[in-house]
């Protein structure tokens, strides 16, 4: 057997109390330094809307939005973001109103299983937010942290820029 | 889910309560700071540490500074997203713009570090995989083993060197500057790194990488080539760092190239860049360059795509860098 | 079924999906989404070795950790299952041998998923280790070490020849024949969800799994057989897939697992597998070695064909019995094929199990045949696509293996491609580097024949109206993504005359919902679009019967639409939907009606003829243009025009997004996906070294949708999900070899291999042998003979 023979119950954990800001709402947790903030959001906030599909950075489901940008939540400790604001896929929409982001996805088919969904919506919010008119490639770089297996990634590019267009419209 | 093993974070305040937090630890401690490397790593228990030194917050590691010049200081906790915008680093020393903005993914570029990136792990695709995994076909002696799989009558670990900046860095002449409890000292870059795929950095472990120094840019040409399999998320299989200085008549009189992803720490081809020096370079030149930076480079069959076919692209990359810093087609 | 009035009022729009909001908001729930009050987590503990006996299983340790509720092994489920009736080689857990690395062993449930883990590591399992037989060759060298010790002999899982007509006779007619190999590397589905099981067992002993399953069907039935539990105490709920692609529709370990695990602690029981797991989960295309014998007159008519597929199937049978027949079945249904012969053989290997990943079976032989027919083309002169447009099969005939042949849009399908690329003005024109390949292909619209034999409906559909006007209906599919639920809603919709978002669609529950056998083999907007069809007809006609009374208006002349039913000649004379419904529920009570589709018979009677049959087939073609760099290797693909026979669009959103997500597909197995094994394990099981396609792989892409209006389709639609991604692998390979003049007849085309043959090339060097260089040496069976019908 090796040395890394690792079991939870030879390891002491300690827990603390973390104050976080998701979705504009000020939540407490109690838990260990080593849970991932997609963890948290998950199992103690229930805030399923954020997906995962490797854990180890690998595909960017789990993105969420950190002070506006692009973050991996499977890789973040939420002890690190006391504080700072985090943006779910449940903080899109203001008071039951889509983001037009939402909208584009569901109208143009953006979405098929809609599992890489979340990820990608935050990510494309974060890039408009940055640069509101931008390219199909400038698209295609900001989005190519995010997987997806249904759509050929078409549809989505299509439905981030037609949200691109209603949003610099108004 | 793979889950992090459990561990005590501690958010050191300044520098000096980092190293004195680190050397409370001993080997138990680690140092992180965006925790890409680290934190996927650790889910496959590669790594353990009971106690985490985070360093991402740290005033002293923050942000660009100076002016090409007089060369440039880049604080280790900087962001690889903000070094790849940066306007001087695009216009001044664009290989270092370029390779930091190929590492991964752009999420990934937000939260993982240039000392982060100048100090990742070395790779291999018998070691970057689960402890059940590695289980299964027997532990290698980076963990948890005593023979290498690659290479069975190796006495040594040849995980590959898998930096996109770290070429950079010693085509640049960069220096490092690292800082331990007795105080700080500074190194080249390419004295950072060690020819072992364990032991690969010069580094101690109590040290803490704080900054990087660029030497002035003035009159620099450089650029990255980076060789994977798709446009975004992958590690280099292979990466071309090259800078030349060329006087007015178009004579080299300064040329560096080092090769990334080749071995366990980045490769200087000196050979090719002395083909260079005091000559004008013309296509055959470069060729004769290139050919000669072939040698050098002895990748193994631990990384995507075969080993014959990322040697010969050796020759491919470095001519093609070459090319563009020659303004050829 | 077409509609004589050849109006709709929903058919064919672009909706949006009736769970689009849903899944844009993140309030879609996945399996692994759920929780429940007093939940244990599981972990499944997997071997190590890819060969070995159990000798023994010491879960002592692994009980005594503090927060474990059950440590489970394989003597506790000892039944065996399997998706084919054919191959129940599958256990829950390894009883005594364990066949790859990944192979389930034993389960934990515990109070976390740390804890469940950490305790996997503490059970002790001794092994002796067998050897491991890791490919074709030594499968089939290898006779002395047996994986199963069922099947014809040594590895041997299944072998079939069969033979249609004289081909000897065929080829002595041609006045070319050609030969060529090929070799399709095996790849995964890779959907962006981990698979995911959530089961609990109420007090009342009755147990309910919610799974991230494709065919909740086939899992009950697994469940009763291996639960020995009747299938009326059963309940099972797919979850909307995260992504399946075949990959999810075998009843799996993990599944079972957490329902005994549920039933032994009285509590529910939620697992997620990793995403490593999920690759040893596997069901994914096979790799296979290929072999193609084609006789053509000078004109390119094909006379004769000869065809001999080797599967690499992996440690279990899984669809592997269908998988195998699918790569002989299709060859006939795209240009005419007078004479056929087909032998295959499908072996065990001590590697995870394939299955059906889209396309089941076909896009293997399809790349290997569309190759083959260039080469041919290019030898006799033709131009590629004047040589397949002139030979394609008849509408309405039937092949020489006896299947049966609808409405045929292929020639179509080509001549738009063509059109739209400017084929004519590319192809053998464009400059070195660059290059355009074509490729077409046929698929079937679901099986014809159920997994297992039964004489029941394929699909089952139940529709309900209340006085309210709401109108929920009830089937057994299951949404991975496809839009299924949207297609049963816009059929329910269109035939009552109301609005998609009506309708509330209630799926995928074995409690609830009348059978659907389940989202596989392209079946389901056919077969349920039919039954919602013959649903709705029957409550359509209950209502017209009270509003032609009310309106004074013979029955027949009424019509429904935008939620109303009025005289189609005076539209103004009507009544709103709902007050219809009203006056129908006070005639004839509750309303509610049900439909059924059962798939017409195949004409073949040989062992084997129930693959291939279906209702209709769709065709497709292709179009890639791509650039190849000719010192790396590396290809950019820069366009591909894709037409796509669907019969009739239901809703052209949905169908371009099953075009866009199959060229996607397609082009990661041309190019770069591979699952492949070293030292007995997995090589790459990871999303960061299993690459799949990123944005920045993303050709510009033009779907062109032909509409041949099927007699057997709802409203004369047929397949899209799996048809379309098999013409595009085969005209990248085209297209590489009308770039830089080499023939790669091998998948994935990776750059190494370009690289390497254009080196070999350059040097006068004979280009390299697909696969490990050789045909593998296999006797087959004296085949059957079967004469064409009518014959
Ligand atoms: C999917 C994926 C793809 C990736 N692709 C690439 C790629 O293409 N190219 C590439 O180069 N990298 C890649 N990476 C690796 C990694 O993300 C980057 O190298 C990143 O820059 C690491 O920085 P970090 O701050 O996150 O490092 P961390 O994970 O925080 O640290 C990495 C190592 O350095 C040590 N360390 C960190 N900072 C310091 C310091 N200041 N002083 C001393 N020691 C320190 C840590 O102890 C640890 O051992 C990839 C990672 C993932 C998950
Ligand atoms: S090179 Fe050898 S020792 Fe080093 S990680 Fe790979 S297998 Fe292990
Ligand atoms: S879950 Fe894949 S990147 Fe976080
Ligand atoms: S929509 Fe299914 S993975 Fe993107």
């Amino acid at each position: 057997m090796s040395s890394t023979e690792y079991a939870v119950g030879k390891r002491e954990v300690h827990k603390e109390l973390i104050r976080l800001r998701v979705n504009g709402e000020t939540r407490e947790v109690y838990i260990p330094a080593h849970k991932t903030l997609l963890e948290v959001l998950r199992e103690d906030l229930n805030l399923t809307g954020t997906k995962h599909g490797c854990e180890l950075g690998e595909c960017g489901t789990c993105t969420v939005l950190v002070d506006g940008e692009p973050v991996l939540s499977c890789l973040a400790l939420p002890i690190e973001l006391q504080d700072r604001d985090i943006l779910t896929v449940e903080g899109l929409a203001e008071r039951g109103l889509a983001h037009p982001l939402q909208v584009a996805f569901a109208e143009l088919g953006a979405a098929q299983c809609g599992y890489c969904t979340p990820g990608i919506l935050v990510a494309a919010k974060s890039l408009l937010d940055g640069n509101p008119r931008p390219t199909r490639d400038e698209i295609k770089e900001g989005l190519a942290g995010n997987l997806c297996r249904c759509t050929g990634y078409v549809k989505i590019l299509e439905a981030v820029e037609l949200a691109a267009r209603r949003m610099t419209r108004q | 889910m793979m889950r992090l093993p459990a561990f005590r974070y501690v958010a050191p305040k300044s520098l000096a309560e980092a190293a004195r937090m680190m050397a409370d630890a001993g080997p138990d401690g680690m140092f992180v700071s965006g925790g890409t490397d680290l934190y996927p790593n650790m889910k496959r228990l590669q790594f353990d540490p009971r106690i985490l030194v985070g360093l991402r917050h740290l005033p002293e590691l923050q942000g660009v500074s100076g002016d090409p010049r007089l060369g440039m200081r880049i604080g280790s906790a900087t962001p690889l997203h903000q070094i790849s915008l940066h306007p001087a680093i695009r216009a001044r020393y664009p290989a270092l713009a370029m390779a930091a903005g190929s590492v991964a993914t752009p999420q990934i570029r937000r939260m993982g570090t240039i000392g982060g990136n100048l100090c990742v792990d070395t790779r291999c695709n018998y070691y970057n995989q689960s402890y059940e995994w590695r289980r299964a076909i027997g532990f290698c002696m980076k963990r948890d083993g005593d023979i290498c799989l690659v290479a069975p009558g190796s006495p040594r670990c040849v995980a590959v060197s898998s930096s996109d900046t770290a070429p950079v860095m010693m085509a640049l002449g960069a220096t490092v500057i690292l800082a331990g409890p007795d105080g700080e000292r500074s190194l080249p870059a390419a004295a950072l790194y060690h020819d072992d795929g364990i032991a690969y950095l010069a580094k101690r472990p109590e040290e803490i990488l704080t900054a990087i120094l660029l030497p002035p840019g003035n009159g620099l040409r450089s650029t990255y080539w980076k060789l994977r399999r798709r446009g975004s998320f992958d590690f280099p299989i292979l990466g071309v760092a090259a800078s030349l200085c060329l006087a007015g008549d178009g004579t080299c009189t300064d040329a560096r190239i080092v090769l990334g992803a080749v071995a366990t720490h980045p490769v200087e081809a000196r050979e090719a860049a002395e083909r260079l020096l005091g000559r004008r370079l013309t296509p055959e030149l470069i060729e004769e360059a290139a050919m000669a930076a072939y040698g050098p480079a002895k990748p193994l069959d631990n990384t995507d795509l075969t080993l014959a076919y990322r040697k010969r692209m050796t020759r491919v990359f470095v001519s093609r860098a070459l090319r563009e810093l020659a303004g050829f087609p | 079924m077409g509609n004589s009035e050849g109006e709709y009022s929903v058919i064919g729009r672009p909706l949006i999906k009736v769970d689009a909001m849903a899944k844009v908001t993140g309030e879609t729930k996945f399996a692994d989404d759920l929780s429940l009050p007093r939940m244990l987590h599981a972990k499944i503990l997997r071997s190590p070795h890819p060969h070995a006996r159990i000798l023994s299983v010491d879960t002592g340790p692994a009980e005594s950790l503090p927060g474990v509720h059950a440590v489970l092994t394989g003597r506790a489920l000892p039944i065996t299952f399997g998706i084919l009736p054919v191959s129940q080689d599958e256990e829950a857990l390894a009883i005594e041998r364990v066949r790859y690395v990944g192979d389930p062993v034993a389960a934990v449930a515990a109070l976390d998923e740390e804890t469940a883990e950490a305790a996997c590591r503490l059970i002790r399992v001794e092994y002796e280790v067998l050897p491991a037989v890791m490919d074709l060759d030594e499968a089939l060298r290898r006779e002395d070490v047996r994986i199963h010790d069922y099947g014809p002999r040594g590895n041997i899982h299944k072998e079939v020849a069969l033979t249609f007509g004289d081909v000897e006779e065929g080829f002595a007619e041609a006045d070319y024949v050609r030969e060529d190999a090929f070799f399709y590397e095996g790849s995964t589905h890779l959907p962006m969800e981990q698979h995911a099981a959530l089961a609990a067992c109420g007090a009342d002993g009755k147990l309910c799994l919610w799974s991230a399953t494709q065919t909740p069907h086939y899992v009950h039935r697994a469940l009763a057989k291996v639960l020995e539990l009747p299938a009326s105490h059963i309940r099972v709920i797919a979850m909307p897939n995260g992504g399946a692609f075949g990959g999810k529709s075998d009843p799996f370990s993990h599944e079972i697992v957490v329902c005994k695990l549920s039933m032994l602690t009285g509590r529910p029981v939620k697992i997620c597998l990793t995403r490593e797991e999920v690759f040893y989960a596997h069901r994914g295309r096979h790799p296979v070695q290929m072999w193609f014998r084609t006789g053509v007159t000078r004109d390119g008519r094909i006379t004769a064909m000869h065809f001999r597929s080797y599967l690499d199937g992996g440690a279990y049978g899984s669809y592997g019995v269908a998988s195998l027949y699918y790569t002989g079945a299709l060859q006939t249904v795209t240009y005419q094929v007078p004479r056929y012969k087909f032998e295959g053989v499908r072996v065990f290997t001590n590697k995870p199990p394939c299955g059906p990943k889209r396309g089941h079976g076909t896009p293997q032989p399809r790349c290997a045949l569309e190759v083959h027919l260039d080469k041919i083309a290019e030898h006799l002169g033709l131009d590629p696509y004047e040589m397949r447009r002139r030979h394609l099969v008849p509408p309405d005939s039937v092949t020489v293996n006896q299947l049966r042949i609808g409405t045929v849009g292929l020639g179509e399908c080509l001549d738009r491609v063509v059109e739209r690329s400017g084929w004519k003005a590319k192809h053998g024109k464009l400059p070195f580097g660059r290059g355009i390949g074509l490729a077409g292909s046929a698929y079937i619209s679901g099986a014809g024949l159920p997994i297992y034999w039964n004489a029941l409906p394929h699909s089952g559909v139940q529709i309900k109206i209340d006085r309210g006007g709401g109108v929920a209906v009830f089937c057994g599919s299951t949404d991975i993504g496809q839009g299924s639920d949207s297609v049963l809603a816009y059929v329910a919709a269109e035939e009552l005359g109301i609005e998609p978002e009506d309708i509330r669609v209630v799926t995928a529950d074995t409690d609830l919902t009348p059978v659907d056998l389940g989202s596989y083999s392209s079946r389901v907007t056919l077969m349920t679009g039919n039954a919602t069809i013959e649903a709705g007809r029957k409550l359509k006609a209950l209502l017209f019967q009270v509003a032609a009374e009310k309106l004074g208006v013979p029955a027949d002349r009424l019509r429904a639409a935008h939620r109303r039913i009025f005289d189609r000649d005076n539209p103004a004379a009507g009544m709103p939907f709902v007050e219809a419904a009203v006056l129908a529920e006070a005639r004839f009570g509750t309303l509610g009606a049900v439909g059924s589709y059962t798939p017409p018979k195949g004409l073949g009677k040989y062992k084997g003829a129930g693959v291939g049959p279906t209702p209709t087939y769709s065709y497709s073609a292709a179009a890639v243009e791509l650039t190849v760099d000719p010192e790396t290797g590396f290809i950019a693909v820069d366009k591909v025009w894709l037409a796509h026979d669907v019969g009739k669009a239901i809703n052209p959103i949905l169908v371009i997004g099953q075009i866009e997500g199959s060229v996607y597909m397609a082009l990661g197995e041309a190019l770069m996906e591979e699952q492949v094994f070293r030292k007995g394990v997995h090589k790459i099981p990871s999303m960061l070294e299993y690459k799949s396609p990123t944005f920045l792989e993303t050709p510009e892409m033009e779907s062109i949708l032909v509409e041949t209006l099927d007699p057997a389709g709802p409203y004369g639609a047929k397949e899209v999900g799996q048809g379309v991604h098999l013409p595009v692998v085969p005209a990248v390979l085209n297209a590489i070899s009308d770039a830089v003049g080499v023939r790669i007849d091998e998948v994935p085309a990776s750059p190494e291999k370009i690289a390497k043959a254009l080196e070999n090339k350059r040097r006068g060097r004979a280009p390299e042998a697909p696969g490990n260089g050789r045909l593998p040496s296999v006797v087959f069976p004296e085949p059957v003979v079967v004469q064409p019908v009518g014959g």
